[in-house]
């Protein structure tokens, strides 16, 4: 009874039947399994559920999912094979992630800010990087977007 | 009199046979008989046992860590402590939450949950201490909270690696037909120095389990660490860089449904009917549930995806019935007033001068000022979630929670089941804070999964939902008031708070069975307790029940009291005419206040303290022991055009003992963060019986562009261990405010100050 909506997720074309307005968030989870794109608030108020649609970052829990233009790529598609992307090595060196759930969301921001502004200052990574976190890991989020960016730019 | 309550923990030291015929090393308690919850035939007779460390024959070593991964570093620090022992490298080590089970009781939660302050040695405290011992381990308390779970596991978790490694060692002997002093430990294999063969500990695992365990613990000295003491990279940390499945939200079974809740505003309001016409209509919803429970009443939505049954619940017409007499703030604050007029329920500490040392304070020497702090939601950053699932004996469980015992036994009272027969799984939790220790999650989700039966349902709560239905920090006033004679000295101190009580909001929810003895020092935590030199001490309780369940907040009643008394502090010095660090010395002079001065002096040195700042820019100061830890903050703040920007915090922590500095200093810089959070704007009040915020719109927390830069140290000087998770939080608001009064003269006496001054 629904309509088959044709989508490209991290590489992969596929079809699946969803009601359009579904947001693009809970059909990756719920219909597609893809994990790593979390629930936060459903009004694109926190971030966890960011993704990037053609390299932009997206907040997948508002966009209706009928209605993407676009490649999909969660963070599940962004290492090559087992090498993690510069964005995710430097997550991990600087031990990020304290209880980890909004930390998708910040990395897949984090990855569209670099293609964007391969050398952000800190004003501007204040001003990209919106995304909640409770935590309070603020200070080594933006310590590892420097780390990747000077990795991205060697 | 004999120490009530050591017996418990000096249940002895045991082997087990793991899976594969391999090793595992735990405790036996020989008092009550827990199931052992690794073995699943439970013979007659046979000793409880709870194992730390598994060894199986393929030499993998797996360590059972038993408390809630939230983003503590908790499964890192656990395991740590048995790999020291045992000599292997943390990544040569998996790292389990293992099963929940009574066997792993926190008894060191508890402990300090007990009218004493942490630095009392008194005979009484010891005994009230060892008597929470004896409760926790009565309960079953597999939780994790109150900063405690490496205090619990400090000397048991070594023990065990010690044990392992003992019965290794002397399974090696025999097997190279040596002594003992010929063998050396590395990286899980032991070798004979003779011959240079080595043998792995899995291949000596079934020969280990035959030798006695130790009858003495030679635990390593501090000084010969290798891991302990030295910060270790966080054993899930890959998981959380890769969008890992580890979540309780990211549960996927077989023939899963999902489902989401729609409960009434609070608990005592019950459900008096509803019309699911609309909802049904919604296209991939498949029922509306009932829900009454001992936490609260309302509705389940099931549907084949979590977006559809969101829409349900929002389609539902609902009536209440609410009963409750208290249904907006003003009204709360009333009754809070009217506490504070009345006589005190209770007090802790204090000095125990008469009464009217109290009351005749010259007014020329008084300081007074009274304070108020709101409801406040803990905003983790997933939604409260879990999944459950009924076959015909057992009822599964699936969530982030801080206490899976509660769980079970929550869940079997109200299916009338045996609380053996509900499983629970616990998952990292996308943050805990406090609100993961309570139930309503799984109970809601094991009462909707009754009806999907035999298939599985994931019941996850919107935001608005999850704001709307905490279990809050709670609001309150604090009335206080000093006596500074004429040389700067304050003689006397009063504290007054009115509170509800948290205890006795818990209590009924979680253990129906069980009245709340004895004063709730959650009401005064980080008042009564407080390092402080002053002649005439008094900390009085006016509890006042508000009907809105509250519960445990990051540092709990230190997140009040806290910002009440260095606020207050702060007052007295400016009263004094003293700079309110060289008023807190003068105030800190006993031998056991050591570690309070070191950390003040130490973060007034980091800080540059007493260095002149451009003006609009000041500096405050504040305090507090929680959990332990003795913790004192600098903030720095710059005030243009009537807008604060908090700019920097420098912070000394004393827990007495550091196992890993790295996960210890991540902890403080968040519990920082979250204490000033609330500073920014976070507020619950309540409008005609329901919560006005819903969602990060109208409840935020702090964000990059508002973050400040921090620096954090660590000292030793306390003579005993404390936390890590929640004493970063106290000091940050009241040291915030007091630089702010620094700044511009102005006194802000109630959170959140955004409601007196704006900040970026």
């Amino acid at each position: 009874m629904y309509p088959k909506i044709p989508l490209t997720v991290n590489g992969q074309k596929q079809e699946i039947e969803a009601d359009p307005e579904m947001p693009l968030l809970w059909a990756l989870r719920d219909i597609m399994d893809i994990k790593g794109p979390k629930f936060g608030c459903g009004i694109a108020a926190c971030g966890a559920c960011t993704v990037l649609i053609d390299g932009e970052a997206v907040r997948s829990c508002s966009q209706p999912v009928g209605e993407v233009e676009g490649e999909i790529t969660t963070i599940e598609g962004i290492s090559q094979g087992d090498e993690l992307h510069a964005v995710q090595q430097a997550w991990m060196k600087h031990s990020v992630p304290q209880c980890g759930y909004c930390q998708s969301g910040q990395i897949m921001a984090a990855v569209a800010l670099l293609e964007e502004n391969p050398d952000p200052t800190d004003e501007d990574i204040s001003d990209a990087m919106t995304n909640l976190c409770r935590c309070g890991t603020y200070p080594k989020i933006k310590a590892a977007i420097k780390d990747a960016a000077q990795t991205l730019g060697a | 009199m004999s120490r009530l309550g050591k017996y418990t923990r000096r249940a002895f030291l045991g082997l087990g046979v793991a899976a594969a015929g391999g090793l595992a090393v735990g405790f036996y308690f020989y008092q009550k008989p827990y199931a052992n919850p690794l073995d699943a035939k439970k013979a007659e007779g046979e000793t409880p046992f709870n194992p730390y460390v598994m060894i199986d024959e393929d030499n993998t070593i797996t360590i059972i860590a038993p408390r809630a991964e939230m983003g503590q570093g908790v499964h890192t620090t656990l395991a740590a402590l048995v790999a020291e022992e045992l000599e292997v490298p943390l990544e040569q080590v998996v790292v389990e939450h293992g099963p929940s089970s009574p066997a792993y009781f926190n008894a060191a939660m508890l402990e300090e949950s007990t009218p004493f302050p942490f630095y009392d040695e008194s005979v009484l405290a010891e005994l009230a201490r060892g008597s929470m011992k004896i409760v926790a381990k009565f309960l079953g308390l597999n939780m994790t909270g109150g900063s405690s779970s490496t205090t619990d596991a400090f000397v048991k978790m070594r023990e065990a690696g010690y044990a392992a490694k003992f019965v290794l060692l002397k399974a090696a002997a025999e097997h190279f037909g040596t002594s003992e002093d010929n063998l050396t430990l590395a990286d899980g294999t032991i070798t004979d120095k003779a011959s240079g063969k080595s043998v792995t500990y899995g291949e000596l695992a079934s020969k280990a389990v035959a030798v006695s365990p130790p009858s003495e613990m030679k635990l390593k000295k501090a000084s010969d660490w290798k891991i302990l003491g030295k910060s270790q990279k966080r054993v899930e940390l890959k998981d959380k860089v890769t969008g890992g499945r580890i979540f309780s939200i990211d549960v996927q079974l077989p023939n899963i449904l999902y489902g989401t809740v729609k409960m009434a505003p609070r608990k005592g309001v019950s459900l008096k009917s509803y019309d699911k016409t609309a909802t049904l209509a919604i296209p991939g919803v498949k029922d509306v549930v009932e829900i009454r429970t001992i936490t609260g009443e309302g509705l389940g939505v099931v549907a084949d995806n979590t977006w559809a049954a969101f829409k349900g619940a929002e389609a539902l017409q609902i009536e209440w019935d609410d009963p409750l007499s208290l249904q907006n703030s003003d009204q709360m604050w009333s009754a809070l007033e009217s506490a504070l007029t009345q006589e005190a329920t209770f007090e802790l500490g204090g000095t125990g001068s008469d009464a009217e040392v109290f009351t005749s304070i010259p007014e020329s020497e008084a300081v007074s000022a009274q304070y108020r702090v709101p409801f406040l939601a803990h905003a983790t950053m997933e939604p409260m979630n879990a999944t459950a699932q009924h076959d015909e004996s057992t009822i599964r469980v699936w969530t982030g929670t801080q206490a899976p015992g509660l769980i079970q036994s929550v869940v079997s009272s109200h299916f009338d089941m045996d609380s053996a027969d509900i499983d629970v799984t616990t998952t990292c939790l996308g943050g805990g804070f406090g609100r993961r220790l309570e139930v309503d999650f799984a109970l809601y989700a094991a009462v909707i999964a009754k009806t999907t039966a035999p298939n599985p349902v994931k019941v996850t709560w919107t935001r608005e939902e999850d704001t709307q239905h905490d279990t809050y920090r709670p609001m309150a006033i604090g009335q206080f008031k000093g006596q500074v004679t004429p040389d700067g000295t304050l003689k006397t101190m009063d504290m007054q708070v009115a509170s509800p009580s948290i205890i006795q909001s818990v209590m009924p929810r979680i253990f129906p069975g069980i009245s709340p003895a004895g004063p709730d020092n959650t009401v005064l935590d980080g008042a009564f307790n407080q390092p402080l030199d002053v002649e005439n001490i008094r900390c009085q309780a006016h509890v006042a029940d508000l009907q809105v369940p509250i519960g445990f907040w990051r540092s709990v009643g230190n997140s009040v009291n806290g910002f009440f008394h260095e606020s207050f502090m702060d007052e007295a010095a400016h009263k004094a005419g003293k700079d309110p660090l060289e008023f807190r010395l003068a105030h800190l002079t006993s031998d056991e206040f050591r570690p309070a001065r070191e950390a003040l002096k130490h973060v007034a040195e980091m800080s540059g303290w007493g260095t002149p700042l451009p003006a609009g820019k000041g500096r405050g100061i504040a305090h507090v022991l929680s959990f332990g830890t003795w913790t004192a903050q600098v903030v720095q703040v710059d005030v243009t055009d009537n807008t604060v920007t908090i700019e920097e915090v420098w912070a000394v922590a004393d827990p007495g003992i550091v196992l890993d500095p790295g996960i210890f200093k991540d902890q403080i810089m968040s519990g920082i963060n979250f204490g000033l959070s609330q500073a920014l704007g976070q507020e619950i009040t309540w409008v005609d019986g329901e919560v006005e915020q819903a969602n990060f719109d109208t409840f935020d927390a702090m964000r990059m562009y508002q973050a400040p830069k921090i620096t954090i140290e660590l000292l030793e000087n306390s003579p005993r261990m404390g936390g890590a998770g929640e004493p970063g939080t106290p000091p940050s608001a009241p040291a915030l405010a007091n630089a702010i009064f620094a700044a511009t003269g102005k006194r802000i006496r109630q959170m959140p100050l955004s409601n007196e001054i704006d900040f970026i």
